[in-house]
């Protein structure tokens, strides 16, 4: 062995050990989404779980994407069978009862789930604030390149998915979304605080 | 001497594109059988199963959508036959998947930008491999000629 030979082997594992280097740092589940910065695919969809005053719709609406712009939309996807949706729901529910009467939206879309099964869940978990809509042949699902549940994509208010969030979200991930997102009150709208 | 090592070259070539050239793209004949009678029916069903061939399962390990029978699969080709009956090309109808869950979804990714890569890069490694056998096959059947 000399040391143009050990020059040569060290030279050819080189790349295979960099590559190797590279590959092991990252994780291959995560796949980087082509939707945030696109257009939010519409859909229109019935209510099967109406939420809470002051945020129900009544059972058997229609809920569509396209009536709610100029508002921030958080879209989460769930399911009764899904654990990890369990960890968020309270966020969601609190948040979205917070953001009551502001230019926001939460819609709950059913996934690969019977609607019964959806409102028992409900009921066990104390309510949910905001509707849930079914989605038939996860139709609204493939359209936003859903994996799995829960994923939650906050729509701005022009009609743009700027964000998708993989797993359960958190109440300040929801909130510093949509306060950046939300459109600037008018300034007769700005409540003024006594004392001030 | 030197022709049976062409023949050695030539032997190994074989075998190493064979495997690949048999690997089809044809898998028409695991389609569900369609409706008998209806020619149109099982066309359809033909071309969706092509499509749906190609495009990978969210949910799976390195399966189609054709293979799996996971519920969201299931949604997707019936998804990929509404869109091919409705008039969609097969090239439109994966073009409408690749927006939503990016290039990922192809099982074989497209001979664009740094992809032509995969497809070149084995290539040149099995040739140069063969020139590297067919080099030294040479090399050690001539007859040395000094004291090596």
């Amino acid at each position: 062995m000399n040391w143009k030979r050990a020059a040569l082997a060290t030279l050819a594992a080189a790349p295979v050990l960099a590559l190797f280097a590279f590959g092991f740092t990252r994780n291959p589940r995560e796949i980087p989404s082509p939707l945030p910065g696109r257009p939010a695919p519409a859909f229109e969809a019935p209510v099967f779980a109406a939420g809470e005053p002051p945020l129900a719709r009544e059972v058997g609406d229609t809920l569509k994407l396209g009536d709610l712009a100029g508002k921030v939309v958080v879209v989460n996807f769930w399911a009764s069978w899904c654990l990890a949706c369990r960890d968020e729901h309270v966020a969601l529910s609190e948040t979205a009862r917070e953001y009551a009467g502001k230019p926001a939206q939460f819609i709950g879309v059913l996934y690969h789930d019977q609607p019964a099964s959806g409102l028992r869940w409900i009921e066990s978990m104390g309510g949910q604030s905001y509707p849930s809509v079914t989605d038939e042949r996860s139709r609204i699902a493939i359209d936003y390149g859903l994996y799995g549940v829960p994923e939650t994509f906050i729509v701005d208010p022009s009609g743009r998915i700027a964000y998708k969030h993989i797993g359960p979200i958190t109440a300040s991930v929801l909130k510093f979304w949509i306060d950046s997102l939300a459109p600037a009150p008018a300034l007769d709208t700005v409540p003024v605080r006594s004392g001030l | 001497m030197k022709a049976r090592s062409l023949v050695a070259a030539g032997l190994i070539a074989l075998a190493l594109w064979l495997p690949s050239a048999a690997s089809p793209q044809d898998v028409s004949a695991t389609a569900p059988a369609a409706a008998p009678g209806n020619a149109a029916d099982a066309d359809l069903e033909d071309r969706t199963t092509a499509v749906a061939s190609t495009l990978r399962c969210p949910v799976c390990q390195g399966e189609s959508i054709q293979d799996s029978p996971s519920q969201l699969a299931q949604d997707m080709r019936e998804l990929v036959r509404e869109q091919l009956r409705a008039g969609k090309t097969p090239e439109e109808v994966r073009a409408y998947f690749v927006g939503r869950y990016g290039e990922w979804i192809l099982l074989e990714p497209r001979m664009t930008g740094l992809n032509v890569l995969l497809y070149v890069f084995p290539v040149a490694l099995v040739l140069g491999g063969l020139a590297l056998v067919v080099v030294l096959v040479k090399k050690w059947s001539t007859p040395a000629s000094g004291t090596e």
